[in-house]
């Protein structure tokens, strides 16, 4: 993985102490709050419901065990000993006290860690593929691009003071794991006819108050040009966003008011010029980068064969491994939805124990999935038994990867100070309804999301089942819609009818469950019977 | 009746204006029908408290409970971490909350 350069590591730890006098003179009373505020926010620290919240940037989600240790000794020294695993590949702590926040972002400093750019009108944290380097079907590790334009992004002068903040993703497989088509820009890494690699450019998706698909702008950028066209994108949203009014200030409203054809042609127009201009970083640099992204040392003729005289464990094969570019390895998840649990959440001591198993079992590295679990993208299936039975003696061995307790749940009321409803005890409640009535196996897939407010952090307009909180006079009530997908086969949920209460919705996921069963064909998914049957079989199930 | 609340500009905590100081415990809050912005504005500029707002409540078995529920969360804690609540061993506080 990558590792910080003098540059990098001079940027970061610069930081560090800029934001450690700007905390003392808020402290001091030198700064008010509303000077400060932007000014914290741009170092991912938020005022929220119980204290400051803490946002890390993770990367494209990739990390080492050292980090991850890193991150834990955080949770136990200025939190209260665990972290939450966030649906853009970050990790918040919730409890931090502004006294504290300096020391914790030199903690992370020397680890290669920050908090920059983790809120704000700027480039957010780059996501991409959490099997990235590790998947059967990907054409190219995705990782180095992300890298590059992390490094283009972090700190762009022009791009620090956006319309609205602006979300990236870069995957390099047609099986898309990283919702990047609900981003401001997706990059899908493809290859042409003549065996080249240039870049598919998906400009003005994203999720929140007004959910949007991005079109495909460029099918094939040249990778030599990857920089000056993302670029060119920024520039004419920079150029036409609005700024009078945040609720239409994402880069999908320019390119919906504008249209998809007049934005690229202003793209392609700005691109031409700076072309001319020469921004692109020599291409020696993405080779320089492209190195720490080497593949490990994979065993030869490592054993295909796997021991499933454990019930328990066959199951937790079946249903948390995924198949690896490498004969005798697979990506293991780390599931950390257990039944009636937090998702996402994970103790310090949990964490501690993932980083030394992904040390013993993974060559050093995990992913953060943007579905809020912890992946070793490198395991031999010889180990696997070995690692599955240290995680289920930690309470980390549920075999539930994208079944309907593998739920999506952002923080909501319980943390939230933009919630309007809390998120996390209807995924509780969920989650034990099914486990007690023993249909998370049967149903199979099945993508649940749910969010807290229409800021749609838990990806609600994504799920097959999306389950959206709102405040009707003071009271939480909770809207259904069935039918999104963040995978390549994109849409967006419906809303079925009037919304429930919190018993109410808990009934009406399973209800829906249940025409899905008495409808369903061979091999349909949740979502391919919705597809074929429409909504109006759920609605009659729903309402009468 | 009205509350006025806060964040701890040290710790972040949320704080509760008793009439001469801030408390952690909503139960200490005064009314400060009337005087809510004065008191905000001298408090901010004391620097004990952070973007302190006031919010309506109503008295509860003796004690102020804030009128909507986002308030009663941040007076508690997380409903679903009673362990990190104020009040960790009482388990009929989430009747209060919700």
């Amino acid at each position: 993985m990558y590792k910080y350069d003098q540059y990098d590591q001079a940027m970061v730890d610069a930081r560090v102490e800029e934001f450690r006098d700007q905390a003392r003179r808020r402290l001091e009373g030198k700064l008010t709050e509303d000077q400060f505020k932007p000014l914290r926010l741009m170092n991912g620290l938020y005022l929220q419901l119980h204290a400051y919240m803490l946002r890390v940037a993770i990367p494209y989600g990739t990390l080492n065990s050292q980090q991850m240790h890193a991150l834990a000794d955080i949770a136990d020294k200025y939190d209260r000993g665990y972290g939450h695993f966030t649906t853009r590949q970050n990790i918040q702590y919730n409890w931090i006290k502004l006294e504290d926040a300096g020391d914790i972002l030199a903690d992370l400093a020397k680890v290669e860690m920050h908090a920059i750019q983790t809120s704000g009108n700027c480039i957010r944290n780059i996501s991409s593929d959490h099997f990235a380097g590790a998947a059967a079907d990907e054409i190219v590790d995705p990782r180095p691009y992300a890298e590059l334009l992390r490094q283009w992004s972090s700190f762009h002068p022009e791009f620090s003071y956006l319309p609205r903040k602006f979300k990236i993703a870069v995957i390099a497989s047609d099986t898309d794991r990283a919702a990047m088509r609900l981003h401001d820009i997706g990059i899908q890494i493809v290859k042409n006819d003549a065996g080249e690699l240039g870049a598919a450019f998906y400009v003005g998706g994203g999720m929140g108050r007004t959910p949007m698909v991005a079109p495909c702008i460029n099918a094939f950028v040249p990778l030599d040009r990857l920089v000056t066209y993302a670029e060119a994108c920024l520039r004419v949203y920079n150029r036409h966003g609005r700024r009078d009014n945040k609720y239409k200030a994402r880069i999908k409203i320019l390119v919906h008011e504008m249209g998809a054809e007049e934005y690229t042609r202003q793209v392609e127009a700005e691109y031409a010029h700076l072309l001319e201009e020469g921004v692109e970083p020599p291409f020696a640099e993405l080779e320089r980068i492209r190195t720490y992204f080497e593949d490990p040392l994979f065993e030869a003729g490592a054993p295909e064969e796997v021991d499933r005289s454990d019930p328990d464990f066959a199951v937790w094969v079946d249903r948390n491994t995924v198949a690896h570019k490498e004969a005798g390895y697979v990506s293991a998840v780390i599931s950390l939805k257990p039944v009636g649990g937090i998702p996402g959440d994970a103790t310090a001591e949990q964490m501690r124990l993932m980083a030394d198993l992904a040390k013993d079992y993974s060559f050093d590295e995990l992913r953060v999935m943007h579905t809020q679990n912890i992946v070793l993208p490198h395991v031999r299936k010889a180990d696997l038994h070995a690692l599955w039975t240290a995680l289920d003696e930690a309470g980390l061995g549920s075999p539930n990867l994208d079944t309907v307790e593998d739920i999506i749940a952002c923080p909501g009321l319980d943390y939230c100070s933009l919630a309007n409803a809390r998120s996390i005890p209807i995924a509780q409640r969920i989650s034990e309804r099914f486990a007690a009535n023993g249909k998370t196996g049967t149903l199979g897939e099945l993508k649940l999301k749910i969010s807290g407010c229409i800021n749609a952090c838990g990806h609600h307009h994504a799920g097959h089942i999306g389950i959206l909180g709102v405040d009707r006079k003071g009271v939480e009530n909770y809207q259904l819609l069935l039918g999104g997908s963040e995978a390549e086969d994109v849409s967006l949920a419906k809303i079925t009818g009037p919304g429930f209460d919190e018993n109410g919705i808990v009934d009406a996921v399973e209800t829906v469950t249940n025409v899905y069963e008495n409808e369903r064909q061979d091999g349909e998914r949740f979502l391919d019977t919705y597809r074929r049957i429409g909504m109006n079989p759920f609605k009659e199930a729903l309402y009468g | 009746m009205r509350l006025l609340t806060g964040n701890d500009l040290k710790t972040g905590a949320v704080t509760w204006w008793t009439g001469s100081d801030w408390s952690i415990h909503v139960e200490d809050a005064a009314d400060v029908t009337g005087n809510e912005d004065e008191i905000a504005r001298r408090e901010e500029a004391s620097r004990r408290v952070n973007s302190p707002y006031a919010v309506d409540a109503e008295l509860h078995e003796g004690s102020p409970r804030p009128a909507h529920i986002k308030e009663r969360v941040r007076a508690l804690g997380p409903t679903v971490r009673p362990d990190l609540t104020l009040k960790p061993a009482d388990p009929e506080i989430g009747n209060w909350v919700i």
